[in-house]
């Protein structure tokens, strides 16, 4: 016998609006729909109402998480369709922000996902660890989340020679914690048995399902856009791409745990060339947004990041499009969640860190034979139509 | 200070709820619970269910799907109880004031007692503002 189990929008165990039906057979999930939409706060039509400059500071909020890897993509496809050259400085400095935004991304992560097991202790173990990455943020960006930094063609802060020693300091303190967490992690039997062979993401899975990020990592795929298509400071440092073969929730914390200690290489190494630079030069001048379009690619500590835009010439973007990681990812549930048990759904479905405001991006109805757009208010008379009509023919 | 008050100063639990928030506030009101601020100490908790909670600590500029559970939550909240827009979303739509998806501010849907503004607010703030919101009672 097959049972609906609704969860959601509003449940305490999701910190974002998301429903999930679960059509269950006894313990075991047979089938399931995602219905996302909650959240949506139509950034892509808003962002044709803000100049250029404005625009890094309204996709900065599509995330808080991801708040530095959105703007990220978006200058580097305003860069693109300008054709302008970053400095070098601006370019390190960017990578160092992503690098710790990543950190922090990942550790918050690894709590969460403690948290949804019933394992608190991970939880508050771990974010203590991540409590002196938001101080550093404070410090070298003056916010603890939506961080400012990024500017069409360069960064809009330096970060200072007098700085850097902090940020050494707080990497000499994360990296022995890193390790710590790891080994705890991974030898721990009670995570061992809760994780391991849980929601098991096949290879082949991973690639029909486009996948990205850690989550395509954890299943043999190596894809890291870092690597792949170079942007900020990334070829100008040594670094490897972490690769799981298992595809289940342990490899994809293992993934982000191993990620953690390139990340902290990575911070490092641009620290040091920071302090080889002359202060000052971190931006370049675009003087005017010719017509035509761009694209910016970006690993985001969930995937990649896709940003497109289209200028006319005129101040304002035409068109703006966004694809965040966890739109390619959310799909992979189909092939991760089915045949396991409903204990386990939650954790399968934190496994692939989804963040459904970055998701939710756009929602159009079009007519097919009329090619007409339909908004809200048709849309709300097309369902009372419906209903009425249904109600007419149960004759009620 | 009627019984009611004086029982809901102590411990008071929390519910929170996104209406469209972008993660920031939410993760930040997180951040209050654990190790470094520590709210858990004088009592305050997390809750599952809005009929449990003192508080409705809600994040972000509410959008049209949101609105109405919003409404809905508030009415199933035991009275008196705290409502506490979180973040400059919550307290004046910010930026996202002129999107055709957004009805408004928190306050356009439920009455409001705390606002905290920022983006995010700092946890220091968020636990000074409940503080004052309960000072108030």
């Amino acid at each position: 016998m097959k049972t609906i189990i609704p969860i959601g929008p509003y449940h305490p165990l999701l910190e974002e609006p998301e429903f999930f039906k679960l059509v269950v057979e006894g313990e075991t999930v047979v089938d399931m729909d995602i219905r996302i939409g909650w959240n949506h706060r139509g950034i892509e039509k808003l962002a044709e109402t803000k100049t250029f400059d404005q625009l890094v500071f309204l996709v900065e909020r599509i995330c808080g998480i991801c708040s530095t890897s959105h703007p990220i993509a978006d200058v580097l496809a305003q860069e693109d369709l300008a054709g302008v050259e970053v400095p070098e400085r601006a370019q390190y400095i960017r990578s160092i922000v992503a690098e710790l935004e990543r950190l922090h991304s990942h550790l918050l992560w690894l709590g969460l996902a403690g948290h949804f097991i019933g394992y608190n202790t991970v939880f508050m173990w771990v974010w203590k660890y991540r409590e002196p990455l938001l101080d550093l943020f404070e410090l070298i960006t003056g916010n603890r989340n939506d961080y400012a930094m990024l500017r069409p063609g360069g960064v809009r802060r330096d970060i200072y020679k007098k700085d850097l020693p902090a940020i050494r300091k707080v990497m000499d303190e994360l990296e022995p914690a890193n390790e710590m967490l790891t080994k705890a992690i991974l030898d721990d039997p009670v995570l061992n048995a809760r994780l391991k062979g849980v929601g098991v993401l096949s290879k082949e899975d991973a690639i029909r399902y486009c996948v990205v990020g850690p989550t395509a990592r954890a299943s043999g795929v190596d894809i890291d856009v870092r690597r792949d298509e170079p942007y900020a400071a990334y070829d100008k440092v040594e670094w490897k791409v972490i690769v799981q073969e298992d595809g289940d929730v342990l490899a994809k914390a293992v993934v982000r745990l191993l990620e953690n200690f390139e990340s902290i290489k990575i911070i490092r190494q641009c620290v040091d060339r920071l302090e080889e630079l002359p202060e000052g030069n971190i931006w370049n001048p675009i003087p005017e947004m010719p017509p035509g379009e761009g694209i910016g690619h970006e690993e985001a500590p969930r995937g990649e990041c896709f940003h497109y835009i289209r200028s006319d010439g005129g101040n304002y973007p035409v068109r703006v499009k966004v694809r965040a990681p966890t739109f390619s990812n959310l799909p992979s549930f189909k092939a991760s969640c089915l045949g396991e048990t409903v204990s386990d759904v939650a954790l399968i479905t934190a496994g692939i860190d989804p963040c459904y405001c970055c998701t939710e991006r756009m929602a159009a109805v079009y007519d097919g034979s009329n090619r007409r757009l339909y908004d809200w208010q048709d849309l709300v008379r097309l369902s009372q139509e419906k209903t009425e009509k249904i109600r007419k023919e149960l004759g009620r | 200070m009627g019984l009611k008050s004086w029982s809901l100063r102590k411990s008071p639990w929390i519910f929170h709820l996104s209406t469209g928030s972008c993660n920031n506030c939410d993760i930040e009101l997180l951040d209050c619970l654990t190790p470094k601020f520590d709210v858990e100490r004088f009592g305050i908790v997390l809750v599952g269910s809005i009929r449990h909670a003192d508080a409705l600590i809600v994040t972000g500029a509410v959008t049209r799907q949101a609105a109405p559970k919003l409404k809905y939550l508030w009415e199933q909240m035991p009275k008196p109880g705290l409502v506490v827009a979180l973040g400059t979303c919550g307290c004046s739509s910010g930026i996202f004031r002129d999107s055709y998806n957004i009805i408004g501010p928190v306050d356009k849907i439920i009455p409001v007692d705390v606002y905290v503004p920022g983006c995010p607010p700092k946890p220091e703030a968020i636990i000074s503002g409940i503080v004052k919101g309960l000072a108030k009672l």
